[in-house]
């Protein structure tokens, strides 16, 4: 039954009418997803240029004329957790951030009014979530995707569509796939997302990419160890890759959260970790799809 | 971003935080001119560059000499160690045998130390607040007290809701021993230094070391201040304190089109789309036996432009021997990533081998753009081979 969206899933878009919400969303719904509206503050009460959809000026008021359960949102970062914060206050389920940019402690706020509130959120700064076949929220090339039983989770947005790439071409396609971003302070960190592949019947084994900086690959790990692996657990098979091995300390490579500043936030340390906690750790970032199929095999 | 250590001291002095006098001289003359507007009769001259271990750093020009920052009782000895200083490279742990040119100086008033404390402000991504840290370490490398004394480093989580409150301080304050009116003096630093890391969008405030004066007084001795660059475009007051001279040539050019690019050692330039891949990518080339000569993430707006400017980048690192463009097309759309390749190549009269992946969003489009180009370019299927063509176009040339 996948993880987060399915077929059941109500898309609304904040930054409705720019470029990007409108391409992004125009490829969801050419994908087989159901977007209902969104939003453009003074754009409220028109209809879509392209997609014939409406146009609200608030969440609040799109939740309640189109029963949206979900929201993604392009507006440029520096509205963007205002943006987050109107979809918390409507309490919107799940709030799905494509944003990059956004600043740190605009992040920090938002983080906290998540707290306590009725909704989840996935990013920013991350490519977004599909369920194959099913629902498409996002920037991911759909075409890639085949609706199977690997569930993907990763810090990354162009390594995760090498990771669908290769378990496609295995045969073995993903159950859903859900982009965290790779900002420091962000809505689902990895074991948010791995506690609902555990439970998920339809995920089968598990893709899980992370880079340097950090250590929630680390506590990712020590979780699997006690959640997923020995006797009564899921024992579902995890393949696991972390990126930037050649990064040099004290850099920061790209992501605002991709930056070695020594100890445990290295490549080696979090391999390491994952290894020391029953995953397969891929050696190379092309191999993510055989590591798996050798992990299945046992 | 981050700015010079004189830069910070004024900046937060604006906010109250305790820094002392001081000021920024540019010649030897100046410095003199400095150090007759403090009250003396001691003196520290120190060098401005992005790097720590200045005090323990030698200069190129004199090894055997004294260090990047030195504490004087004349206004002669400004002068002489401003002259040392200027226009000379200093060496120091952290900058990497190259050095970096002092190019001004500060000029600061003596102080009486009495103690010698670590205080740091950061965003603490495990709990994705602000997180002050404490240490009665001082002076010393931060990082390896971390490892060898984590006990030794105080650290408190403020609520961004609550914001700074007096228990935080006093917590603090405590547990670094202070006592009586060092209290009071510690909370006022350390609020106003919480204000200053808010109101500026900070990433990470070391004060390192924060003393403790003969008077009690918490006066901050050093001060580094980096900033939040995706908050700069409500700060643009603080692009000013920008220091061009203290970036690699290619990362300023990179900043400039706005393209994410790090400079590094080998002899493979890369262009690739999305931060995760392009570090995958520098580490695939690794595995195949040879070294990346860049980090380079067009991003997703990639257009012909963008990409002929990162070409122009890339290229203009004599160590490049090979060119692997790594595209998976997700927001980035591989027809325009094409086009750009083609104006590139052809704009630039491109010499080294260029090894092509791309895959995802218009891949078919993309792909035909490249063939029908007439351009030498070696198109690869997928990572491994992309990395195996282009590690091999290096040892075969």
């Amino acid at each position: 039954m996948a993880v987060l969206v399915d077929k059941n899933t109500r898309v609304m878009t904040q930054g409705f009418t720019g470029a990007q919400g409108t391409f992004h969303a125009s490829q969801g719904i050419a994908y087989g997803s159901t977007y209902v509206g969104g939003t453009t503050p003074g754009k409220g009460g028109t209809m879509h240029p392209e997609l014939n959809l409406p146009v609200f000026d608030t969440v609040a008021e799109c939740v309640a004329k189109t029963q949206a359960n979900a929201s993604v949102i392009y507006v440029p970062a520096p509205f963007a957790a205002d943006a987050i914060l109107e979809a918390i206050d409507a309490e919107v389920p799940l709030i799905i951030c494509i944003t990059e940019g956004i600043p740190v402690l605009d992040m920090v706020k938002v983080k906290r009014a998540l707290s306590g509130s009725k909704s989840i959120l996935v990013g920013p700064n991350c490519p977004g979530v599909i369920t194959p076949e099913a629902c498409k929220i996002g920037i991911m090339p759909g075409h890639i995707h085949k609706r199977g039983s690997v569930g993907v989770v990763s810090r990354s947005g162009t390594l995760t569509y090498e990771a669908v790439a290769q378990t496609t071409a295995a045969g073995l396609g993903q159950s859903t796939c859900v982009g965290i971003g790779g900002d420091p302070v962000k809505g689902m960190d990895f074991i948010d997302v791995l506690e609902l592949f555990l439970k998920d019947d339809e995920t089968k084994s598990i893709v899980m990419i992370g880079e340097i900086g950090g250590q929630s690959e680390i506590l990712a790990a020590e979780y699997l160890k006690a959640e997923n692996f020995g006797p009564g657990k899921p024992n579902k098979p995890v393949v696991g890759f972390i990126a930037g091995a050649t990064a040099p300390p004290g850099r920061r490579m790209g992501h605002a959260g991709a930056v070695i500043s020594g100890g445990r936030d290295t490549a080696a340390a979090k391999m390491e970790a994952m290894a020391a906690a029953g995953i397969h750790v891929a050696d190379s970032p092309s191999s993510l799809g055989s590591t798996m199929v050798k992990a299945l095999k046992g | 971003m981050n700015i010079h250590e004189y830069q910070a001291k004024e900046l937060l002095r604006r906010y109250g935080v305790a820094v002392l006098d001081g000021h920024v001289a540019w010649t030897a003359e100046e410095a003199v001119a400095a150090a007759k507007q403090l009250p003396g009769p001691v003196y520290v001259v120190k060098s401005q560059i992005h790097a720590g271990g200045r005090g323990a750093g030698r200069f190129k020009e004199d090894p055997n000499g004294k260090g990047g920052v030195r504490v004087v009782k004349s206004i002669d000895d400004v002068k002489a160690a401003a002259d040392a200083m200027i226009g000379k490279t200093l060496v120091t742990k952290q900058t990497g045998e190259h050095g970096k040119l002092v190019s001004r100086v500060y000029v600061e008033d003596g102080c009486d130390i009495k103690r010698e404390l670590y205080l740091g402000l950061l965003i603490d991504r495990d709990t994705s607040r602000l997180t002050i840290m404490a240490s009665t370490e001082g002076g010393m490398e931060i990082e390896e007290v971390a490892e060898h004394h984590p006990e030794k480093i105080l650290k408190v989580a403020v609520d961004p809701a609550s914001g700074i409150s007096g228990f935080h301080c006093r917590k603090l304050a405590f547990g670094l021993g202070l006592t009586g009116k060092q209290v009071s003096s510690f909370t006022k630093f350390v609020t106003a230094l919480f204000g200053a890391f808010l109101e500026l969008d900070c990433m990470i405030v070391e004060i390192n070391p924060l003393v403790v004066t003969g008077a009690g007084e918490i006066v901050a001795l050093d001060a580094k201040v980096s900033f939040d660059d995706s908050a700069l475009f409500r700060h643009k007051d603080l692009e000013e304190l920008r220091d061009d001279s203290e970036m690699d040539p290619k990362e300023l050019d990179a900043v400039k089109n706005d393209l994410n690019y790090v400079a590094l050692d080998g002899e493979i330039g890369c262009m690739v789309n999305g931060a995760g891949l392009a570090m995958a990518t520098m580490d695939i080339i690794k595995l195949y036996g040879s070294s990346p000569a860049n980090f380079l993430d067009v991003g997703g707006t990639a257009n012909a432009a963008r990409v002929t400017e990162a070409f122009r980048i890339i290229t203009s690192d004599p160590n490049v021997k090979a060119i692997l463009v790594n595209i998976f097309g997700g927001i980035a759309k591989c027809d325009m990533i094409a086009e750009g390749i083609v104006a590139a190549s052809k704009n630039l009269s491109l010499k080294v081998p260029l090894v092509v992946r791309l895959e995802g969003t218009n891949v078919d489009l993309g792909k035909k753009i490249l063939a029908e180009s007439g351009l030498a370019i070696i198109p690869a299927d997928n990572l491994a081979d992309a990395a195996q063509k282009v590690v091999a176009a290096v040892k075969g040339a």
